[in-house]
C-alpha cells in the first residue's frame, strides 16, 4: 500500500520538475542574451585598450620576413585588420579596405587561421590593401588579441598602442562613426 | 500623404490587435458569446489595416517619396521598379512591416478556415496571435516606423538599395522565409490556446497540423532560396556558411521538423502531447530569437544589413514575454497532459521520439554554435566557431537521423516485431554495394563519411520505394490501383523523405568532389577545370540602368565540343560606388560551372575564379522536393473533412 503511493508521488514530482525545465533553460538563455546586449560585442574588452600589441614573432605572407610588433612601428596611425579566406564577411569588406588603402591609410593584415596559398590567391585576385600581412596560422596572436571571428579591425596609434577595436565588417558608416572621429581628434590635438 | 495613411493604418492595426488580444479572450472565460464573435471581424480589420500600410509603403517607393527616411535609405530614382518594390522589405523597418502584415494575414486566414473548429478554441488562437501582433506593432511604431519623415532636410535622391539585394532571388526570399517564421505563430497560438483550455486531444493536433506543415514548407523554400542566393550572388560559390543569420532560420526549421513529426504522433496516437506543445512553443520562440539575433546587433553577420543594438532590448523583452509567458503556462499546465495508452520500446512512436531527439540535438548544436561568441565573452573565453564545429556534429546527426527514419517509417504504431523489420532492412546491402561503387567511381577520393552518406541516401530512397510498393500491393488490387489508394499524407511523407536523400547526396558529392581554380587570364587565354575548357574570349563594358559593368565572355567546351558561353560581370553601382561580382553560372542537373571575375590585374588580365561543382543543384532540388512532400501531405482529404465531435476521432 505504502510503496506504490511513494512511487506515484515520485512520478508526479518527476513530471512537475520536467515541465519547469524549459522555462529555466529559457531564462538562462535570456540572461545570456541580455548580457550580450549590454556588452555590445563590437567593443573591445577594455583590458587591451591603451596597451601595445602582444608580443609575437610571425612570418609575413608577402615575403620571406619575420614580423614583430617592433618591425611594424613607424609613427603612423594604422589599422590592423583580421581576415581570412574562409570568412564570408571579409569578401564583403574587402573593397572598402582597398578604398581606405587608396586614401593612404596604412593597413596591416592579420591572416587568421588560414591556408597560406589560399590567402595569397585571395590577395592576387581581389587586390591587396595591406602594406604587410602577418601570418597567424595557428591563431595564437588572434587568441592573444581576443579575436573571436573575422573580420575584426584594430586602430593602432603612432606608439603602436590599441585605441579601438571593431568586430564585424568595416564600411563607410562604421568608419565615419568610430574611426574618423578619433583620427580627427588626434590631428587637431597634434596641432595645438 | 501615402505615408500618413500608412502610419495611421499601423495605429488602427495596433488598436484592432489590442482589442483582439483582450476582449474575445475574456469573452471565452466569462462565456459571453457576443464578445467571442468579435474575434474574427477584428482579425479581418487588423489584416486590412496592415494591407493598407504595406500598400502605402509600396506606393511611396513607387513615386520615389524620398522625404520618407526609410524610402530614402533603401531606394534611388534610378533603381528599377521591381527592386523599388522589393525594397519594401530591403531594410529593418520594412521587413518588420512585412512580418506584421503576414502575421495579420495568417490570423485572418485562421479565422476564415476554421469553421469546423469549436468557437472558443478559434477565439483563443486568434487572441494569442493578436497578442503577438500587439508586440510587433508596438515595436514598429515606437522604435522602427517605416513611415518616419526626414522633414525638413530631406534628400533629393535616395541612397539606393544595397546592391547585394538587387536581385530577383531577394524579391522572393524574405517573403518566403517570413511566411515560414510567422506561420509558426499559428502553431504557437494553437499550443497556447490548448494549454489555456487544458484540452489537447487528437482533434487539437489535427487542427494545428496543416498550419504547421504549410509554415514548414514556406520556411524550407525560404532557406533553400537564401542558400541559392548566397551561392550565385555573393560570388564565392559556397552554399552554406553557418552564418548567424542562416543559423537563425535553420533553428526554427529543425525544431519545426520535429514538431511536424510529433504532431503526427499526437494526432494518431494521442501521445507526446506535452512534448508537442513544448515543441510548438520552442519553434516559434526560435523564430523570434532569429529576429532578435539578426536585428539586435548582438552578433555580426554578412547578411545582417541593418542591425541596431538599441532595438535588441525591445525584441528581447518581447521574446521574454512571449516565450517566457508560454513556458510558464506550460509549466503550470503540462503536468496534467500525460498521455494515455502506452507503446513498446520497438514501435513507430519510439523511432519518432528518437527522430525528435536527434532534431532537437541538432537545433541545440546550432544554437550553441551561434551563441558561443556571446557565451565565450560572458565566461571570458575567446573562441571562433566555424564550419568544422558544425560539421563535426551535423554530419553524424544527419546520418543518425536517416538511420532512424527508415525503421521508423516501416514500423507499426504501438509495437513492432523485430524480425520482419530486420528482414526489410536488408535493403542496406544492395544500397551499400551501389553507393560504395558510386563513391569509388567519382573523381577524387571519397572519405568514408562521404561514402556512408551516399549509401544511406540510397538506402533511404530504396526503403521508401519498397514501402510504397508493399503498401500498394497490400490492397490486393494490383500495383497501380493500389498506388492510387495511398493517402496524400503518406505520399507526402515518402516524397519529403526522398527529398532529404537528394539533399544529402548533393551535399556529399559537392563537398568532396568540387574543383576550384583561381587563375590569371587575359582575353585569348584558356583554363582547364573539372574536364572543361574555358576560353576567355573577350571583355566588354556594357552600361546597366544604375550601374556600369565589365563583362567577360567565356567559351566553354569539353572534348572539343562547345558546351556553353558564360558572361561573368563586375558591376559598379553609381549611387553607392559599391562593386559587385555577378558570377556566370551554367547549371545542369549533374554539375554547375561557375565563373566569376576577381580583380583586374592590369594589362587586360583578370583574376578569374572557375569552379566545377558536381550535383550542387541537388541541394536546392532536395529542399524543394521536401517542401513538395509537405504540400502533398497538406492536400490530404482528411484535413478538409469537417469534424463533428472531438471525441469521435480516434485513429
Amino acid at each position: 500500500m505504502n510503496r506504490p503511493d511513494r512511487g506515484e508521488l515520485r512520478r508526479q514530482r518527476g513530471v512537475s520538475l520536467w515541465v519547469f525545465l524549459p522555462l529555466v533553460a529559457f531564462v538562462a538563455l535570456a540572461v545570456l542574451l541580455a548580457s550580450g546586449l549590454g556588452r555590445n560585442p563590437e567593443e573591445l574588452p577594455s583590458n587591451l585598450v591603451g596597451k601595445p600589441l602582444p608580443a609575437f614573432q610571425l612570418p609575413s605572407l608577402l615575403g620571406e620576413r619575420t614580423i614583430t610588433p617592433a618591425s611594424l612601428r613607424d609613427q603612423n596611425w594604422k589599422l590592423l585588420n583580421v581576415w581570412a579566406t574562409w570568412c564570408p564577411t571579409c569578401y564583403v569588406e574587402h573593397p572598402y579596405l582597398l578604398q581606405l588603402a587608396a586614401r593612404g591609410i596604412p593597413i596591416i593584415g592579420l591572416n587568421y587561421k588560414d591556408e597560406t596559398d589560399a590567402a595569397r590567391d585571395y590577395l592576387a585576385n581581389l587586390g591587396n590593401p595591406y602594406s604587410e600581412v602577418v601570418v597567424d596560422h595557428d591563431g595564437q596572436l588572434g587568441l592573444d588579441l581576443g579575436v573571436y571571428g573575422a573580420p575584426e579591425t584594430f586602430l593602432l596609434n603612432p606608439e603602436g598602442r590599441v585605441v579601438l577595436r571593431h568586430a564585424g565588417d568595416l564600411n563607410e558608416r562604421v568608419w565615419e562613426e568610430k574611426f574618423q572621429p578619433i583620427l580627427d581628434q588626434a590631428r587637431t590635438g597634434g596641432e595645438q | 500623404m501615402a505615408a500618413e495613411i500608412g502610419h495611421l493604418s499601423l495605429w488602427v492595426a495596433l488598436a484592432a490587435s489590442l482589442v483582439l488580444a483582450i476582449f474575445p479572450l475574456i469573452g471565452v472565460h466569462r462565456g459571453v458569446l457576443a464578445w467571442q464573435r468579435y474575434a474574427r471581424p477584428l482579425a479581418w480589420l487588423q489584416w486590412m489595416a496592415m494591407t493598407a500600410a504595406i500598400v502605402a509603403l509600396g506606393y511611396s517607393f513607387y513615386i520615389n517619396d524620398f522625404s520618407i527616411t526609410y524610402v530614402a535609405n533603401h531606394s534611388n530614382s534610378e533603381l528599377p521598379l521591381g527592386y523599388r518594390l522589393s525594397a519594401i522589405w530591403g531594410g529593418h523597418e520594412g521587413s518588420l512591416l512585412l512580418w506584421g502584415w503576414m502575421l495579420a494575414g495568417w490570423t485572418a486566414l485562421v479565422g476564415l478556415l476554421s469553421r469546423s473548429v469549436p468557437l472558443p478554441m478559434v477565439v483563443r488562437v486568434l487572441s494569442v496571435m493578436g497578442m503577438i501582433a500587439v508586440g510587433f506593432l508596438a515595436f514598429m511604431l515606437f522604435t522602427s516606423n517605416p513611415f518616419d519623415r526626414a522633414l525638413p532636410w530631406f534628400v533629393i535622391d535616395g541612397a539606393d538599395l544595397n546592391p547585394l539585394l538587387q536581385d530577383p532571388g531577394l524579391i522572393v526570399h524574405p517573403p518566403m522565409l517570413y511566411m515560414g517564421y510567422v506561420g509558426f505563430a499559428v502553431a504557437f497560438g494553437f499550443a497556447v490556446a490548448g494549454l489555456l483550455e487544458g484540452n489537447l486531444d487528437p482533434a487539437w493536433a489535427r487542427w494545428a497540423r496543416p498550419w504547421t506543415t504549410v509554415a514548414w514548407c514556406f520556411l524550407t523554400v525560404g532557406i533553400a532560396l537564401g542558400s541559392w542566393w548566397a551561392y550565385y550572388e555573393l560570388g564565392w560559390g559556397g552554399w552554406w556558411f553557418w552564418d548567424p543569420v542562416e543559423n537563425a532560420s535553420l533553428m526554427p526549421w529543425l525544431a519545426g521538423t520535429a514538431l511536424i513529426h510529433s504532431l503526427a504522433v499526437s494526432e494518431k496516437r494521442n501521445l507526446f502531447r506535452a512534448w508537442t506543445v513544448l515543441l510548438a512553443i520552442i519553434t516559434f520562440s526560435l523564430s523570434l530569437l532569429g529576429t532578435f539575433l539578426v536585428r539586435s546587433g548582438v552578433l555580426t553577420s554578412v547578411h545582417a544589413f541593418a542591425n541596431d543594438p538599441s532595438r535588441g532590448a525591445f525584441i528581447l523583452a518581447f521574446l521574454v514575454v512571449v516565450a517566457g509567458g508560454a513556458l510558464t503556462l506550460f509549466a503550470l499546465r503540462a503536468g496534467r497532459l500525460s498521455g494515455q495508452g502506452g507503446f513498446k520500446a520497438m514501435s513507430r512512436e519510439s523511432f519518432l521520439l528518437g527522430n525528435n531527439l536527434v532534431l532537437l540535438a541538432a537545433t541545440f548544436v546550432v544554437l550553441m554554435g551561434t551563441l558561443f561568441p556571446l557565451l565565450g565573452e560572458a565566461m571570458d573565453i575567446k573562441v571562433s566557431i566555424r564550419s568544422p564545429y558544425f560539421n563535426a556534429f551535423f554530419v553524424p546527426l544527419t546520418l543518425l537521423l536517416i538511420l532512424l527514419m527508415v525503421p521508423g517509417m516501416m514500423s507499426n504504431w504501438k509495437r513492432q516485431a523485430g524480425k520482419p523489420l530486420v528482414r526489410r532492412l536488408l535493403w542496406l546491402a544492395p544500397a551499400a554495394l551501389i553507393g560504395g561503387w558510386l563513391g569509388a567511381r567519382l573523381p577524387g577520393a571519397t572519405p568514408w563519411p562521404g561514402t556512408l552518406a551516399l549509401i544511406l541516401a540510397l538506402f533511404l530512397v530504396f526503403a521508401h520505394l519498397d514501402d510504397v510498393v508493399r503498401r500498394a500491393l497490400a490492397y490486393n488490387q494490383g500495383l497501380f490501383a493500389g498506388l492510387r489508394k495511398l493517402t496524400r499524407s503518406y505520399i507526402g511523407m515518402v516524397v519529403a523523405h526522398c527529398g532529404l536523400a537528394v539533399l544529402v547526396a548533393g551535399v556529399t558529392v559537392v563537398s568532396f568532389h568540387e574543383t576550384e581554380r583561381d587563375v590569371r587570364m587575359r582575353p585569348g587565354d584558356v583554363a582547364e577545370v573539372g574536364g572543361y575548357r574555358f576560353e576567355f574570349e573577350s571583355l566588354s563594358d556594357p552600361v546597366g540602368p544604375n550601374y556600369q559593368s565589365q563583362k567577360g565572355h567565356f567559351l566553354v567546351s569539353r572534348d572539343g565540343r562547345p558546351v556553353t558561353e558564360m558572361n561573368p560581370e563586375k558591376r559598379t553601382y553609381r549611387a553607392s560606388g559599391q562593386v559587385m561580382t555577378e558570377a556566370a553560372i551554367d547549371g545542369r542537373l549533374m554539375r554547375d560551372l561557375y565563373v566569376a571575375l576577381g580583380e583586374p590585374l592590369g594589362d587586360d588580365a583578370w583574376a578569374v575564379r572557375i569552379y566545377h561543382k558536381p550535383m550542387v543543384r541537388w541541394i536546392w532540388l532536395g529542399a524543394l522536393v521536401m517542401a513538395l512532400g509537405g504540400a502533398l501531405a497538406l492536400s490530404d482529404r482528411r484535413y478538409r473533412k469537417p469534424m463533428g465531435g472531438v471525441a469521435g476521432e480516434q485513429a
